[in-house]
């Protein structure tokens, strides 16, 4: 008994050890790199600016870095054209990111060899890791054309073209006048491309990515690079701003894998007012329509969908408000809403038949279920940022989507609802033009109703992270 | 019950070890930043903190020291000596604001530019160098800015801004103002830095420097379109400052005393006209000229020879 004690005292003081070495790493770290935040170094390098001058922190833009993409990657000075640079400069940036990361899921399926049947467990594992490699190259090819193309590997290195696009600025010499070809972001004022998280559940914006329980559509998903054109324009000094994207109904996928004739858009708008000591404001709307397939041609079998065969098509939307709120230089406020509304076909499992997110293929004759609605849904996202300094920003985010209607009567009203907690932050030791280096600490708690693969109870999952997020 | 202790022990000191890392990490990133000694003199220590006017607005450095080392410390150098990680890629190099010297002013040349003058340039960015518009920022942020570039220099303490020289009303645009203005170009030497067609390349071109040795090029008058801008303005009115108070800290001087208000505004005209691809009042009068500007006279002496090579003046050719 006594052995115990001092074993139970002698555990206590381990754990306050691990706590204050903690600590004192945070604070060494905070406080000893006293050199003087990172970014496309490419960009950087080109202009030679510091990567804080477009990123509130590298990645997500500030109010002067959102100007410079308005503009095509352009300051809009004399130093635009590639013929300024020297020679030897190549516009690439590659990032990758070393991690240790510990994730836990609750309620998954296992098999239990006692019964011989499943029953649901956590499963818990942690370790070291890393993301894909990203090669960012994009800039100016001469004054008022610009390009970016993105390929993009997974952990490993199984590569896909993640952008792809050229655009044509300022047309008639017009800020209200420019023309993106190819697969590009949506112009998501909250950029899911830049978002500040990383972990699998808080790296994501949930709002630009949901899809209700057995809803077939995987095409209206705003947070995916997609393929059209796009029309934007901005005021000389980005306060005003528009865009209307005409987008293939495919999630970004190349090779006309779905539909031969579906289509659908992206609208959005925003102004900035100046606030005078609180900085500048932002509001703005945005909605995305269109529709997609539900029925498929079939060969060998009636689950063999055959590519570019879709029709059928039934639509889907989201809107939403967007707010960039500022309290003076430190701290700001970014807010995202969104109704979404899937047709009935999709609530009820008709939709992406290709990639088996759809279970049913509505083939001539189909009538939906009695009854059947059209599942709609309410989300907000809530990400305030506290930015220390150019170096340091602390981060945190709660993001909740709510069902208002499911497809089929009856069905739990509140069945794929989800909640979202993240919190972290982002340091970065050194500010150069050359090069970007943050460590990168982030929390994640992720919870959905109804889920559960056998009970369909909720569902917790959380994802602690660490790890070194870099581009050169 | 028991049993799980040693494993969450083994996970303390697990976790411990990681931390254990990262402390290592965060010690040796700046003790290797340190193997190079901090060589030469030490910065200005800066104690005093400084306001700027700007309309109704008041600025104050200590708002924008985050800002400035977000935006301008990168080329401008933390403590405004123009040293930043940038400067040494960069032509022109950046202005040192511990010397106080600002190229774009209302004042005279000599003296200290207006807050309205610093806030303006800010604003609209300076053509021909790396120096961008920052018309993203509040009113209060480039107000605060402004106040605090004051902190580098003691000339901010000793000095007052000078007064802004007064501009006259703009006469009309006559080929007569224009074929004036072409006499003064030749007369004032203004060829001899900017060419004879105002291309940048006369025969002083290659020598010019700046009040910091290092090279500058005279400005070229036939680049650019409709959206060609002056480093101070793109305005006639900027044009006319520019010349009658100098641009300080470059070999182009002050005329203020050598030329009359209305002279002045000729050499603005015939400066249009060398802007050869502009849109412009004084390019159409000299099209329907067909693009002949007839010589000037007057009771002053004869203008200058022109260079020997023969090329003479002109614009819109």
């Amino acid at each position: 008994m006594h052995m115990w004690t001092k074993s139970h005292v002698r555990q206590k003081r381990q754990s306050a050890n691990s706590f204050l070495v903690a600590a004192l790493a945070l604070i060494v770290l905070l406080m000893g790199a006293s050199q003087s935040a990172s970014a496309l170094p490419a960009f950087a390098r080109k202009y030679g600016l510091r990567c804080s001058a477009c990123h509130e922190s590298w990645p997500m833009l500030n109010y002067f870095g959102q100007k410079f993409k308005d503009n095509g990657y352009q300051l809009m000075n004399d130093r635009d054209a590639p013929i300024w640079q020297n020679p030897g400069y190549w516009p690439v940036t590659f990032r990758i990111l070393p991690i240790w990361h510990r994730v836990s899921s609750g309620k998954q399926a296992v098999d239990d060899p006692t019964t011989g049947g499943q029953v649901e467990q956590r499963i818990t594992s942690s370790g070291f890791d890393i993301s894909g490699l990203d090669f960012h190259t994009g800039g100016t090819l001469e004054k008022n054309f610009s390009f970016y193309v993105l390929p993009s590997s997974d952990a490993t290195a199984s590569f896909h073209f993640e952008t792809v696009m050229a655009r044509l600025d300022n047309v008639f010499n017009s800020p209200w006048l420019n023309v993106k070809l190819g697969k590009f972001e949506l112009d998501n004022l909250l950029s899911e491309k830049r978002i500040l998280t990383l972990t699998g559940n808080g790296g994501i914006y949930q709002l630009y990515h949901f899809i209700p329980q057995g809803d077939g559509n995987v095409f209206g998903q705003m947070g995916d690079n997609q393929l059209g054109v796009e029309v934007m324009g901005h005021s000389v000094n980005d306060r005003t701003r528009y865009s209307v994207a005409l987008l293939s109904s495919n999630d970004g996928q190349p090779g006309l894998p779905y539909g031969s004739e579906a289509y659908s858009t992206f609208i959005a708008g925003s102004q900035a007012f100046d606030a005078g000591k609180l900085g500048v404001q932002r509001l703005g709307f945005y909605v995305m329509a269109g529709e997609a397939p539900t029925s498929w041609l079939t060969s060998g079998g009636p689950n063999a969908a055959i590519a570019g065969s879709g029709t059928g098509n039934k639509g889907y939307s989201r809107e939403g408000f967007v707010g960039q709120f500022y309290f003076g230089q430190r701290f700001d406020v970014q807010v995202v809403t969104q109704h979404g509304q899937d047709s009935a076909w999709f609530g009820q499992g008709y939709g992406d038949f290709i990639d088996a997110l759809a279970t049913n293929n509505n083939t001539p004759g189909t009538t939906l279920p009695a009854g059947s609605r059209n599942p709609t849904w309410n989300g907000v996202l809530v990400e305030p940022h506290f930015v220390y300094s150019p170096q340091l920003i602390f981060l945190a985010r709660y993001e909740t989507i709510r069902m208002s209607q499911q497809s089929t009567p009856g069905t739990r009203a509140d069945l794929g609802n989800i909640t979202t907690y993240t919190v972290g932050t982002r340091y970065n030791p050194f500010m150069t033009s050359r090069a970007g280096f943050a460590w990168h600490n982030e929390f994640n708690i992720f919870h959905q109703t109804g889920t559960a693969p056998l009970s369909g109870t909720n569902i917790n999952t959380s994802e602690v992270l660490t790890g070194f997020d870099f581009d050169f | 019950m028991n049993s799980s202790k040693p494993v969450r022990s083994r996970r303390m000191t697990f976790f411990a070890a990681i931390f254990g890392l990262i402390l290592a990490v965060g010690l040796v990133i700046p003790a290797n930043a340190q193997d190079v000694p901090d060589v030469g003199p030490k910065p200005r220590v800066i104690v005093k903190p400084m306001e700027s006017h700007i309309g109704n607005l008041t600025g104050h450095s200590e708002s924008a020291k985050s800002d400035y080392r977000r935006y301008c410390a990168g080329c401008h150098g933390d403590y405004g000596d123009a040293n930043g990680e940038n400067a040494v890629w960069l032509d022109p190099k950046p202005r040192d604001f511990t010397i106080a010297t600002f190229k774009c002013r209302s004042t005279p040349t000599g003296t200290l530019p207006t807050d309205q003058d610093i806030y303006d340039t800010i604003a609209r960015g300076l053509t021909n160098s790396n120096m961008p518009i920052w018309n993203t920022f509040t009113k209060q942020q480039r107000a605060d800015l402004v106040a605090y570039i004051k902190i580098f220099s003691p000339r901010w303490d000793r000095e007052k801004a000078g007064t802004p020289i007064q501009i006259p009303a703009e006469p009309p645009v006559t080929m007569d103002s224009i074929a004036h203005g072409k006499a003064l170009f030749t007369k004032l030497e203004c060829w001899k830095c900017h060419g004879p067609h105002g291309e940048g390349d006369g025969p002083s071109a290659a020598t010019l420097t700046d009040s910091k040795d290092q090279p500058i090029r005279p400005y070229n008058f036939a680049l650019g379109k409709d959206d060609s801008r002056f480093k101070c303005g793109g305005t006639n009115r900027d044009i006319y400052k520019i010349f009658m108070t100098g641009v300080d800290g470059t070999p182009m001087p002050s005329f203020a005393d050598v030329i009359q208000p209305n002279d002045a505004w000729d050499l603005v005209h015939f400066l249009r006209t060398l802007q050869v691809h502009r849109h412009s009042k004084e390019n159409e009068i000299l099209m329907s000229a067909h693009g002949v500007i007839p010589p000037y006279v007057d009771k002053n002496p004869p203008p200058a020879a022109a260079p020997a090579d023969n090329k003479a003046p002109g614009g819109g050719q």
